[in-house]
């Protein structure tokens, strides 16, 4: 246990990470030079884009000290999204220390910050490292500087490297072995391993990712899932090197992965703690939640045809997903579809753009909602997601949003337009505290609602990046609710319904309206566009039509050549959805879904 | 290329008799806005007019009669009358031409003289298209066109005086214009915009002075900046603008209605005829799904179901009929959809319409109650109506024909 280092690299986005992570493995000399492929961590192509980890990795470095020992340097890759803030903590809690990476350049972030206060949470080893020292704008004093009076670290701790160079990395190297405890724990002890990541393979199931803090666990063990009291028979342990490297057995401060005939990566939980049934720990590894989807939107295959193309993709997605959910829904404007539960807007669009990108289906989103909660007349108790179901007026007694507890720390420059932000958005009840000086902390209860939608890149915006957030969902609180449609050319759009406050309705069904009139190409007839409470129209616009679309010269040959352009159109259109007798492209599903930024 | 089959009327009248067109690829000078396939090295004339023959006689066993003949560019008018008259004998001798065939010769303005006119009326052409374009010196050269206005009138009336009674101008509108020539104040909300009004008004007296001739038709051809050409490389370099939509549907209202007050019909989207009686004959077959045999390079053929073209290349065209195969470039067979599209696009695009008894004989479709929902809402936008078995798109409808295509 001695030769083993659990740790992971957390920083600000662009900041390194999956560089540094990339150099670390080079150097150790897991891979080849010949066959590295750049950031090999963020192994999805949606990654590798976006420049975020979506789904933690683990990848176990076999390093010769210059002490002459080799250890065994277990590199845990975080998520960065406030979506998959538990991931995250879970993923930490498997370490004992973190390499806290800073630009050189762009010195310490807001992530940088909120990162820090994570690891310092979870009572980790924290490394500064500055990167980027390559840079002609790299300023190394003034970061230097800031780890001492922002980040309240000691300034003589930090390690200087250029990832991209490879320079400073055999120094890194050495900090994490010299300055990174040992894990503690009994080999001898009960069995208890935290899962913190599932992954799907299709020969063997699910690949549970754990670390083991206490006991052994080996093939043929039966082990026991606490959360869900779910009993395996392990076939195989492991660890991590680029690839699964089968072992004899996992003990007490390794990190590796168990394969046990777990059908799904649904059936295990981030988070859970995997005991022996024969001999089982006393209780639970402390810190697991049950992550619930907060936001609701239903997925359509464009052309109806690819409805079957959409449930096989959806059920293949969701075995490498577990916090994604789904059941069948259908609407009047868009048919048959599904209902979907995501972790937050982002959680979402990977979710888009995956089944997109990799199952090769054009889908459209309905505006997503969060899951309201009705008492009816009778005394019924009704949670409404979806604007469809949304209970007859006459009916409801008493209407009900979902409140949460926002959590932000920012620079206290920024403390007067976060809170103007803040009242925007519904939001009571703020406590402020100083955590260090310069610095503050503003929590805030505000409806999710007014969070999904787009708070986080507003708060990102008005921050300059340098705030940070986190949210816990706290109660149910009464509210003024209503349900606004959107008509094109009178034929009510379902999938555009939203269920929003009574004081934003008109706002936000006339946005609705006008970036429709944004998307939607102008067509042989006038559009009317309108959004409607009931038989009340609260917003409208008009898209005019085309006067003129035909081509001149028409005759011979070019006739083939016009039905070719003509054909191409076609297919343009089968892209679209029709309305009544309007096309509505994609694009339009999804402005009217994106946030209000102005 | 098997014998062509089916019924391939998609109009009432019946007419079912292909036609021929004959691509003659020579031009003086090109102009800055055609893409049509044309060289400007003559000395392969002699070489082009000799494979003509024999791809021709390549074709009779499979084509046999006419009613319409064609004679199209490029520029014809290069070729000498003697040429006509040895052309369209061989074309006689190959295939049965009917007794009342109608025999077009396009024409360009400059090239033509009394004595030409004369000679291929004698020959039997009886239908001449003089590609006017403009009968205003500054549009004229902006088009790179290699005659005058005044030449264009009088190729008119030369026509007329040899006793042509089916006469055709071609005219081109909705020209691009050169952004901020004149000065204007205060500034225009749109650059240009006071160069398009004047380009509209310049439009509309090229328009009076082509109805002063009466001729029997006419067609005007809204500009298309063909890909290739050095009018399309100007507009996308910036140096010129095109009208925007909203004049395009000026122009093209404008247009109809100068002509139709003149007693012109507006029976396809750019051509107008005096009378019934005057409408290209031979230009109604590629918009009725008729067949056709194209002859010369680049030419294209549609025989019911498959359609064909020549190579682009008069040395490829000449040296392939040398060797003894067909200098066909590529070929497509039309499925059943590609041919229900263009009937409609094609049907559209005329003031007839699409019948609807023949359409569904043809296409297997329904169309009145499989577009039950669409075409009521057409109906109720003024864009289509039914009336007589047709579905006729109104003005408005024509005007958006490429969309109306796509219900």
């Amino acid at each position: 246990m001695d030769n083993i280092r659990n740790f992971s690299i957390i920083a600000h986005i662009d900041h390194g990470k999956s560089t540094l992570a990339d150099r670390l493995i080079q150097y150790t000399g897991v891979v080849s030079d010949r066959n590295f492929q750049d950031q090999i961590l963020d192994n999805m192509d949606i990654e590798r884009e976006r420049g975020i980890t979506i789904k933690s990795q683990a990848i176990s470095l076999p390093y010769k000290a210059k002490d002459g020992r080799t250890y065994a340097l277990n590199l845990i890759d975080t998520p960065g999204h406030v979506d998959f803030t538990y991931e995250v903590s879970r993923s930490l809690a498997s370490c004992e220390g973190v390499l806290l990476l800073i630009d050189a350049a762009q010195g310490v972030q807001a992530q940088t910050l909120a990162n820090l206060y994570l690891a310092m949470e979870h009572d980790l080893t924290i490394i500064p490292v500055i990167n980027k020292i390559d840079l002609p704008s790299a300023d190394v004093e003034r970061v230097i500087e800031q780890i001492d009076s922002e980040l309240g670290l000691d300034a003589d701790t930090h390690l200087k490297c250029s990832a991209k160079e490879g320079t400073g990395v055999p120094e890194i190297l050495e900090a994490i072995v010299a300055r990174i405890p040992p894990p503690k724990g009994d080999p001898e002890a009960p069995l208890a391993a935290l899962i913190f990541d599932a992954k799907y393979d299709s020969f063997r199931g699910t690949v549970i990712h754990c670390r083991v803090f206490n006991g052994t666990v080996k093939a043929g063990d039966i082990i026991r899932l606490m959360y869900n009291n779910a009993t395996h028979r392990v076939e195989e342990v492991g660890h991590f090197l680029l690839s699964r490297e089968k072992r004899d057995s996992l003990s007490a401060g390794e990190v590796g992965y168990i394969i046990a005939g777990v059908k799904t990566v649904s059936d295990v939980r981030t988070g859970d703690t995997i005991t022996l049934e024969g001999r089982p720990c006393a209780k639970p590894l402390p810190g697991f939640k049950e992550v619930k989807p907060v936001v609701f939107a239903s997925i359509y295959p464009i052309a109806s045809d690819d409805y079957e193309d959409l449930a096989v993709s959806l059920e293949k997605y969701k075995l490498n997903d577990a916090s994604f959910i789904y059941e069948k829904d259908s609407s009047a404007a868009l048919g048959q579809g599904f209902r979907c539960g995501f972790l937050g807007l982002l959680h979402l669009d990977i979710v888009q753009e995956r089944l997109e990108r990799e199952y090769d289906l054009s889908i459209i989103l309905s505006v997503p909602s969060v899951r309201y909660r009705f008492t009816l007349k009778d005394g019924t108790l009704l949670y409404v997601d979806n604007p469809t179901h949304y209970p007859d007026t006459m009916s409801i007694a008493k209407a009900e949003e979902p409140y949460i507890r926002a959590t932000m720390m920012l620079p206290e420059r920024y403390l007067g337009t976060v809170m103007k932000l803040c009242m925007e958005k519904r939001g009571i009840n703020s406590v402020l505290n100083y955590p260090n000086p310069g610095r503050a902390e503003l929590i805030y209860e505000m409806p999710l609602a007014e969070v999904i939608f787009d708070f986080y890149d507003r708060f990102k915006s008005v921050t300059q990046g340098y705030g940070s957030f986190d949210y816990d969902l706290i109660d149910y609180r009464e509210s003024s609710l209503v349900l606004f449609d959107i008509l094109v050319n009178g034929e009510k759009v379902d999938a555009l319904s939203q269920i929003v406050h009574r004081d934003r309705a008109r706002t936000r069904a006339l946005q609705a309206c006008e970036r429709l009139k944004e998307e939607i190409p102008r067509q042989m007839f006038k559009i009317a566009i309108q959004g409607a409470i009931g038989g009340e129209i609260i917003a409208r616009t008009t898209i005019s039509a085309f006067r003129k679309d035909v081509i001149a010269k028409c005759y011979g040959g070019d006739i083939s050549r016009k039905r070719k352009l003509l054909e191409k159109q076609k297919k343009g259109k089968k892209r679209m959805k029709m309305i009544g007798n309007v096309s509505i492209p994609q694009s339009a599903f999804l402005a009217v879904l994106k946030s209000d930024t102005e | 290329m098997g014998p062509f089959e089916g019924d391939f009327r998609n109009n009432k009248d019946g007419r079912s008799i292909p036609g021929l067109y004959i691509h003659v690829p020579f031009c003086i000078k090109k102009c800055d806005y055609c893409g049509f396939f044309s060289v400007t090295d003559l000395t392969l004339l002699p070489d082009f007019l000799s494979a003509l023959r024999v791809e021709a006689n390549r074709y009779r066993e499979r084509w046999k009669e006419f009613d319409t003949v064609y004679i199209g560019g490029g520029t014809p008018s290069v070729l000498t009358s003697a040429d006509f008259g040895c052309l369209l004998d061989h074309v006689r001798t190959v295939f049965k031409i009917t007794a009342d065939a109608e025999i077009t010769v396009e024409a360009n303005p400059g090239d033509i003289d009394a004595l030409f006119l004369a000679e291929i009326r004698n020959r039997g052409v009886n239908r001449i298209n003089i590609g006017c374009q403009s009968f205003d010196d500054a549009t004229l050269a902006l088009l790179g066109r290699r005659h005058t206005a005044g030449q264009a009138a009088e190729a008119v009336y030369l026509a007329r005086e040899a006793g042509f009674d089916n006469i055709g101008i071609d005219l081109i509108y909705g020209l691009p214009v050169r952004p901020g020539e004149s000065a204007s104040d205060p500034p225009e909300p749109v650059p240009g915009s006071s160069e398009m009004e004047h380009a509209f008004e310049i439009w509309l007296a090229t328009l009076d002075k082509a109805i002063a001739f009466r001729p029997e038709h006419l067609s005007c051809y809204q500009l298309t900046a063909e890909s290739g050409t050095s009018m399309a490389e100007r507009i996308a370099g910036g140096s010129l603008i095109l009208p925007g939509e909203e004049l395009q549907a000026r122009y093209f209202f404008a247009t109809a209605g100068a002509l139709e007050n003149a007693g012109y019909l507006h029976y396809e989207v750019s051509n107008f005829a005096r009378g019934e009686l005057f409408r290209s004959r031979h230009n109604s077959k590629y918009w009725d799904h008729t067949p056709y045999l194209g002859l010369g390079p680049a030419a294209h053929s549609f025989d019911g179901k498959r359609r064909w073209w020549n190579s682009r290349s008069v040395d490829t065209y000449v040296r392939e009929l040398a060797e003894g195969t067909l200098p066909v470039a590529a070929e497509e067979s039309l499925t059943a959809d590609q041919l229900r599209l263009e009937a409609l696009f094609l049907g559209f695009r005329t003031s007839r319409g699409i019948h609807l008894e023949s359409y569904q004989k043809r296409h297997r479709v329904d169309l009145l109650s499989e577009k039950r929902k669409v075409i009521q809402s057409l109906t109720d936008e003024g864009l289509v109506e039914i009336r007589d078995g047709f579905l006729r798109p109104t003005k408005a409808g024509m005007a958006v024909a490429d969309s109306l295509a796509l219900i």
